[in-house]
């Protein structure tokens, strides 16, 4: 007996309807494009960045609707970053999309191991030992010089399929590059969220015992999210590392990981888009909080975080719903 | 034979100044099943306010001695203005929320509380000595120590003993040790639960302002110090399990040895041990040392 | 997607307004600004630097300078500071960057004290070919590792502050059997510390490490240190601690009586001095990261900018305010320069780069040599010295200067080759 879901709840589309999600996520990729493409540089930088932090919130999506805040994303973002970096630095390699496919792996590797021990946890513990980790790197890369400690190592401009952009098309092509790989993630988290497993992903929050009772495994279904949310992270940090040039240990500072769990919060799990609205709201908040003032700018961001958290606890998409539905 | 002594004293300063600094955090979480990232904020606060008046108080020719109990004043006055303020004004509506929620706001609280703290008191680093040599110091084989770290070692241990003494002797503390099990039942047998909810927020947060006030005059205050006090005071007390006080003294000493022994033998390693060690914990007991038994609601 | 539209049509539109045409001679030079106004870098470098850029850019406008500099602004138009704070991640500085450089379309850029954040900034300055000149960072590598046509650095780097205070050490104490440190353990501790133990070997090869402590950038809990170096018995404590980090190290060393045990060097010791005068003892080594402060020549350079600083800030400036300080003297003379070589036109960046490269110029701090780097990094002679309270008041005595040479590589060497090889020319 699958449980009846309330039409209000913002996070589960009722069955019957077609699949409309998929062609909605098209268009919205696509006019992003076109009208980025005739954007000033700047912009395009920014937005560049901003997909790719929405590409980690994307990873959180699925660990937040089982409830459970990993505030140690940091980890895969900074192993992501770092792994491209040196793959440029120590292998010469110059291809941005094997940069980018290195650092989703790595990730990989690294989160099937460590995924075992953090799918037995919940709650708060669950998001401590993350960030516990994700120090764990940030304290391993500060003592190694080697690797230039805090003041990390610039990454050489990127090749795509052995052509190398020029100077003012570099942009457009990284542009072009996020977009897809950003469109093709939410389409696949989509996609993923639709199968037993990921249905069982929202099925934990409301009641993880029951749904043992039934039979299903619950560490399965977060195991798999979590694998699934640090590959993400990883690849966000490759392209990060690619659109930056330059690489710290920063990226693995647990302020790092609240900086994408509150981009998560601001826009809310009920949608793929959301964690992409949210990266580029933050981003401007951030942007905006920056220029007004130095000393308050910390301030302007607690602010903002708490009016969302109790105003629109389901983040801004929801008012999207809410417009829709009346 | 003098490095092994000197390891033992460091750590047990380190640890004292550990534990004065994490029981607050520990505290309102076992009560009220916060993880309370302001902790951070009251413990700047009160390093900020104690460097600031005993300083004024100070060039204006006050006694001394009496910079003691000035900190200890900083530190209430922090405590009885912030904290109720918080608790009664913002918290008190979203204990109906998700544990992980409520941590969440805390921390834009904590994000708030910086910059305010950075308007207050401008970006120069502050400093209060007089406190910290007044008391002079005691040697033991080729080392020096100030008597004022005893001072804080006192400190650790009357807020430890206190508390303890307090939760198991007296009325109040069994009244809140029912809270602590089950705020419904302990709303319905006539306890006014938001009162001590209230009271343990604010004590919590004066413990903590009171572990920056006294560590003041040892440094200089400068705006990023309530950052690491989280992570630090986070680690204790998960390593000690949360709610425990007992764990968080055992957490203390587990840290402020270690990073002790690491200092004087292994210098390099000290950048993470700390959460190495709290990783290990976790590991072998995902709740904590001393965690508190919890009954899963089904 | 709805805000990120607007967004994307309000910016489009505001980079569509601030196109501006710079065909006048005498419109103003727009002067990015970057240097950390939050954060624990702001007390003791970011505003003291900043302070030093608006008291600079007004001097310079009001035509108020003495020779060379006397012509108002940079060759006669005015300058406008943009100021951008330096705080938060290398991502966000880049991004910063970019938006000073296509969005405020700033004619140069002046500032960075993140060493990280310089090494992340060269090559967005190459790419977007925008003049930039970074005035504080330490680390060597910009220029040992990389060359760059658009970007200049007019302070020395950090290597010549720990081969000064190694040297100063043989001089005053040219027996040492043993030195230890403490410095914090990120890259400019870490780089400091190797720098002087580097020297030290090559200096006095008798002398032994004793300890070597790096506790965690703004640790402020020093105590389980402090024991260590006090029970290593060494004659020599070094340390590169700066801010917040120093003070506590001082406030917490003096009482257990470290600084009676060993002769402490304290490379940024300058910052510190005055504000914890009755905590330092006599007979501390301090540095200032380069002749500046305490150290600054006694000439009319020095007393113009230290007097009108010390007049508008009520504190005196330090190492932070004087290499701004020297930063914009540096552009100026190099655009000065270019200026005149164009007709007195005004120069392209190009033209200003080309007068940039290699010059010597003047500062509050001594003169300035454009010698390393292929013409892009500057040196300077460095100076150290010990405390002495006279009638109650915290002074230098000891000081001794060592030539710019003997603190900084030569030219297409590496600073760590350079020590590890005996400072071979």
């Amino acid at each position: 007996m699958s449980a009846q879901k309330e039409p209000s709840r913002p996070d589960e589309s009722s069955l019957p309807r077609a699949d409309s999600s998929v062609t909605t996520v098209l268009t919205i990729a696509g006019a992003v494009l076109l009208l980025s493409l005739a954007a000033p540089q700047w912009a395009k930088f920014l937005l560049t960045i901003a997909l790719a932090k929405g590409l980690v919130v994307l990873g959180l999506l699925p660990q937040m609707r089982t409830g459970l805040v990993s505030f140690g994303q940091a980890l895969y973002y900074c192993l992501g970053a770092y792994a491209a970096g040196l793959a440029a630095k120590w292998f010469a390699v110059s291809d941005l999309i094997l940069m980018i496919f290195i650092g989703g792996s790595l990730a990989a590797v690294l989160a099937l191991v460590v995924g075992v021990l953090l799918s037995r946890y919940r709650s708060i513990f669950y998001g401590l030992l993350s960030l516990a980790l994700s120090m764990i790197l940030y304290g391993l890369l500060v003592k190694t010089e080697a690797l230039g400690s805090t003041d990390g190592f610039n990454v050489a401009p990127f090749t795509l399929f052995g052509y190398r952009p020029e100077q003012d098309s570099v942009r457009n092509v990284m542009l072009v590059v996020v977009t897809t790989i950003a469109t093709v993630s939410a389409l696949v988290i989509h996609r993923h969220l639709r199968t037993p497993l990921g249905r069982m992903t929202t099925a934990i929050r409301d009641n993880e015992i029951r749904l043992e009772y039934m039979g299903a495994s619950a560490r399965r279904v977060i195991y798999v999210n979590y694998v699934i949310g640090a590959v993400l992270a990883g690849i966000g940090g490759a392209i990060v590392a690619a659109a930056v040039g330059h690489i710290d240990p920063e990226m693995a500072y647990w302020t790092m990981s609240g900086e994408f769990v509150f981009m998560a919060i601001l826009a809310g799990t009920a949608s793929v888009l959301a964690p992409f609205l949210g990266a580029a709201i933050f981003s401007a908040i951030h942007s905006f909080a920056f220029d007004v003032s130095p000393n308050t700018w910390q301030m302007i961001l607690g602010a903002s975080l708490l009016l969302v958290i109790v105003f629109l606890p389901d983040g801004l998409w929801s008012l999207f719903r809410r417009a829709e539905r009346s | 034979m003098d490095q092994l002594v000197a390891i033992c004293i460091d750590g047990v300063i380190y640890s004292s100044w550990l534990f004065t600094s994490a029981i607050g955090l520990t505290l309102i979480y076992g009560v009220m099943k916060i993880l309370n990232i302001t902790h951070g904020s009251f413990y700047a606060l009160g390093a900020y306010t104690a460097a600031s008046v005993t300083g004024t108080l100070l060039a204006r020719g006050m006694e001394p001695l009496l910079s003691y109990l000035v900190l200890l004043g900083s530190a209430a006055a922090v405590a009885l203005i912030v904290a109720p303020f918080l608790e009664r004004g913002l918290l008190r509506f979203m204990y109906v929320k998700d544990e992980v929620v409520i941590m969440l706001i805390t921390y834009a609280c904590f994000l708030m509380l910086e910059d305010a703290i950075k308007l207050i008191w401008g970006v120069d680093p502050y400093f209060v000595a007089e406190p910290y040599g007044l008391l002079d110091s005691f040697e033991i084989g080729s080392l020096t120590y100030p008597n004022y770290n005893l001072l804080l070692i006192g400190i650790a241990a009357m807020s430890g003993l206190g508390l303890v003494y307090v939760l198991n002797r007296t009325r109040v503390g069994r009244l809140l040790l029912a809270v602590i099990h089950d705020p419904e039942i302990s709303r319905a047998m006539g306890v006014n639960v938001d009162r001590f909810y209230l009271v343990t927020f604010s004590f919590g947060a004066f413990l903590a302002a009171m572990a920056g006030a006294f560590t003041a005059p040892t440094l200089s205050v400068v705006p990023a110090m309530g950052v690491d006090i989280i992570v630090l005071s986070f680690a204790v007390v998960v390593i000690g399990g949360l709610g425990s006080l007992q764990g968080a003294a055992v957490g203390a000493v587990i840290v402020g040895l270690v990073r002790s022994v690491s200092i004087h033998l292994a210098p390099e390693l000290e950048l993470f041990v700390i959460y190495f060690v709290m990783a290990l914990v976790l590991a072998v007991r995902p709740r904590g040392l001393f965690s508190i038994a919890e009954a899963r609601k089904i | 997607m709805k805000t990120k539209l607007l967004t994307l049509v309000a910016s489009f539109s505001l980079a569509l307004i601030t196109t501006t045409s710079q065909a006048d001679e005498n419109a103003p030079i727009k002067v990015g600004v970057v240097t950390f106004l939050s954060g624990p870098a702001a007390g003791p470098f970011g505003v003291p630097a900043r302070n030093a850029a608006e008291i600079t850019a007004e001097l310079l406008n009001a035509g108020k300078a003495p020779a060379p500099y006397a012509q108002k602004g940079f060759g006669g138009a005015p300058l406008q500071l943009v100021l951008v704070d330096e705080a938060g991640s290398t991502t966000t500085q880049v991004t910063e960057f970019r938006n000073l450089v296509q969005r405020a379309n700033v004619d140069v850029v002046i500032g960075y004290i993140s060493s990280g954040n310089c090494l992340a900034i060269a090559p967005v300055a190459e790419e977007l070919k925008k003049l930039t000149v970074f005035f504080d960072c330490g680390t060597p590598r910009i220029f040992e590792d990389g060359s760059y046509k658009y970007v200049f650095r007019t302070s020395p780097h950090a290597t010549m502050d720990s081969v000064g205070a190694a040297l100063y050490a043989k001089d005053v104490k040219p027996n040492a059997k043993k030195f230890s440190g403490i410095n914090q353990n990120y890259a400019w501790g870490q780089d400091s510390w190797s720098d002087f133990e580097g020297s030290m070997k090559q200096l006095i090869p008798a002398a032994q490490v004793g300890t070597s402590q790096m506790p965690k950038l703004f640790a402020g809990q020093y105590g389980a240190e402090i024991s260590a170096l006090l029970a290593s018995g060494s004659d020599i404590v070094h340390t590169s601690f700066w801010d917040g980090d120093l003070e506590a190290f001082i406030l917490q060393a003096g009482p257990r009586g470290l600084f009676k045990k060993s002769t402490v060097i304290l490379t940024t010791g300058e910052t510190a001095m005055y504000k914890l005068a009755a905590q330092i003892p006599d007979g501390v080594i301090i540095g200032a990261r380069g002749p500046f402060g305490v150290f600054a020549p006694n000439n009319e350079l020095n007393k113009w900018f230290s007097s009108n600083f010390t007049d508008r800030y009520n504190v005196p400036p330090n190492y932070a305010a004087y290499q701004m300080t020297q930063s914009f003297l540096g552009v100026k003379t190099a655009w000065e320069k270019a200026q005149a070589a164009n007709g007195g036109k005004r120069p392209t960046p190009e033209q200003v780069i080309s007068a940039f490269e290699g010059i010597s110029f003047e500062s509050p701090g001594g003169k300035v040599q454009m010698s390393l780097g292929k013409g892009h990094q500057a040196v300077m002679e460095t100076a150290y010295g010990m405390t002495k309270k006279v009638s109650g008041k915290m002074t230098v005595e000891k000081v001794k200067r060592y030539p710019a040479e003997t603190v900084n590589p030569p030219e297409g060497i590496k600073s760590a080759d350079w020590i590890k090889n005996g400072f071979k020319k």
